[in-house]
């Protein structure tokens, strides 16, 4: 894979889009208008948690940053969700720490209250 | 070649020893092939539900490229005994 976000500069770059805040969602569309249903599950979990300060980049807008993040995380699918710079999962891992209450502790870990 | 229900339910049972799959083809509902799939096997015990979805990220890899959409559930024979008895 040669292309931007999947040279070792790319991935570099990456790691840096993770760390910059406490929450990451790569996501199709954006927060005000997703564009396919399991983004939009997403988003719809973390407003139900109060979280709505997170950093939101849409893959559908830059096609090396969709295949840069699925090898970044080794992952291969999208939504993907980062919390503090770690990897937590897509959107079924949500959906399922959401029902079982582990999202709340995990966002209190964060300092955010649900 | 196409990917369908039975080849992933065949996968997941000779490479993740499933003792249950329940695969549900998803693509009318949406643009692509699609699929949900619930798994039971005992190499889930003791595992986070991220390296579940790992281990089966992994086992499809190939089948992945060419799917659309994928939801997963992953339960050892435990939760899934439980989860019959609700």
């Amino acid at each position: 894979c040669s292309r931007l976000l999947c040279s070792a500069e790319g991935q570099k770059s990456l790691e840096e889009m993770v760390k910059k805040d406490k929450v990451v969602v790569f996501m199709k569309g954006t927060p005000a208008q997703p564009m396919c249903g399991f983004s939009n599950a997403v988003v719809q979990i973390l407003r139900m948690h109060g979280v709505d300060n997170y950093a939101a980049y849409n893959v559908l807008d830059d096609q090396d940053l969709r295949q840069g993040v699925k090898t970044f995380s080794n992952w291969p699918t999208i939504p993907q969700v980062f919390f503090n710079g770690e990897f937590v999962g897509g959107c079924d891992i949500l959906l399922q720490m959401h029902q079982s209450g582990d999202l709340v502790e995990e966002l209190e870990k964060l300092g955010i209250r649900s | 070649m196409a990917v369908t229900a039975d080849l992933i339910r065949e996968k997941l049972i000779s490479e993740l020893a499933a003792v249950h799959v329940e695969v549900e083809d998803t693509s009318p509902n949406r643009c692509a092939a699609s699929f949900k799939v619930l798994i039971v096997s005992p190499q889930f015990e003791g595992k986070p539900l991220l390296q579940r979805h790992r281990l089966v990220n992994t086992c499809l890899a190939n089948e992945l490229k060419e799917i659309h959409a994928f939801e997963q559930k992953t339960l050892t024979p435990e939760q899934w005994e439980k989860q019959k008895q609700q």
